[in-house]
């Protein structure tokens, strides 16, 4: 393994690290429910895809590889699947949005 | 009773934190300068964030969206963990895991909209 | 018959991506749970495909190729804007749900859109009403009340390129 092939995958290991600390302070300090699913759906899923694209630069086109592509293509695919259904969710079971929210369009029109 | 939920919580984490910090991890210490027990720590750190919205959460659904954080970060625990060990079936775990955590989130979502399963 | 086809090719390249050095035993088994998947669970899972929306057509996947790089592109604003959302000490929010209007039909294109909208800066979908064509989205800096500006901000970029690709 050459030096330029590790100091890559480092690289990018620390950045998806980086976003996954940012989206769980995100998570601790947003308001409310639907913000904290923004925050943590857009940097956990990208830090954890980014880790992954790490591994692959340094594991190389072997198994481990190849599994790594393939579950983040997975993650990428499902996570906004499932942010979407649990913020439809929580609406539906009565959370309400933060008091100095701007508008709530969903409410007024009788969901 | 509500007291005795919040100091059983406040234990667990102080649980957490204190095995972070002096658990030792020898055969893994050794390799390449420690950079990837210290990214352990770092992702440890990320689970008691998490667990800790999962303990404070006002409201069901901030513990249902924290549940699934967690999953996705065990994902890339795992994905970490299969570089110094050199061991693929981590990544099956990770596989299973991601599998299990979008069903999961998915169910969840589906009892907080207060619906049956079969719908 | 087209969708098994379809769907037997698909399950094919992930298993022989599962058990990837590729060898003569994995590859027989391979193509029997293939089959097999495929001739179960065939019809259910591309319904879609069996109005007759020609695979044939080179430019869609032209399209596919220009849709990628930007979708990554616009996700790695997102999470740069999040993150400095989220270290800055005032958290500067301006939270709402706003409503889009969409004119795509298929669900496959409703779906696509609803995760590429999610995963751009500052906005998540929080439901879909498929018959209307209308979105609820989630913001977190409302620039605009009004349903028509907030189409021309949000789903214009993506809806062109997925119009060409899945309808």
């Amino acid at each position: 393994m050459s030096n330029l092939h590790h100091a890559a995958g480092i690289i990018f290991i620390v950045i998806g690290l980086g976003f996954d600390v940012f989206g769980c302070i995100g998570l601790l300090r947003l308001p409310d429910v639907y913000n904290r699913l923004q925050a943590t759906t857009k940097c956990v899923t990208l830090g954890t895809c980014s880790i992954l694209l790490g591994t692959f630069i340094l594991k190389g086109l072997g198994t481990t590889g190849v599994k790594a592509i393939l579950v983040a293509i997975f993650l990428l695919l499902t996570s906004p699947v499932a942010a979407h259904a649990l913020a439809r969710g929580a609406h539906k079971s009565g959370v309400k949005l933060w008091p100095k929210s701007v508008a709530d369009k969903y409410e007024q029109d009788g969901n | 009773m509500k007291n005795l939920r919040w100091l059983m919580g406040f234990g667990i984490l102080a649980a957490s934190l204190v095995f972070i910090m002096l658990y030792p991890i020898p055969s893994l210490l050794s390799w390449q300068s420690g950079f990837l027990a210290h990214s352990f720590f770092i992702l440890m750190l990320c689970f008691v964030m998490c667990l800790f919205r999962v303990m404070a959460g006002p409201t069901p659904a901030d513990r249902a969206v924290a549940i699934d954080t967690l999953g996705i970060l065990i994902v890339g625990f795992c994905a970490i963990l299969s570089i110094p060990t050199g061991r693929d079936w981590y990544l099956d775990i990770a596989i299973a895991w991601a599998l299990q955590s979008f069903i999961g989130a998915l169910a969840l979502a589906k009892y907080l909209e207060g619906r049956g399963f079969d719908e | 018959m087209k969708s098994k086809l379809v769907l037997f090719i698909v399950g094919f390249i992930v298993w022989s991506l599962l058990t990837w050095p590729l060898d003569f035993q994995h590859l027989i088994v391979g193509l029997a749970v293939a089959a097999f998947v495929a001739f179960i669970t065939g019809d259910l899972f591309t319904p879609s495909l069996q109005a007759g929306t020609g695979f044939s057509r080179i430019t869609r996947y032209l399209w596919l190729c220009y849709y990628v790089p930007m979708f990554l592109w616009e996700c790695l604003k997102a999470n740069i804007d999040v993150a400095l959302r989220v270290l800055n000490p005032k958290l500067p929010i301006n939270p709402g749900i706003v409503k889009v209007k969409t004119t795509l039909k298929s669900d496959t294109g409703l779906t696509f859109l609803a995760n590429s909208i999610t995963l751009t800066p500052g906005t998540l979908c929080v439901d879909i009403d498929a018959e209307k064509g209308i979105l609820y989205i989630h913001w977190i800096d409302v620039k605009t009340q009004d349903a028509d500006k907030a189409t021309e901000l949000i789903v214009k970029p993506f809806e062109k390129i997925l119009k060409n690709i899945f309808e």
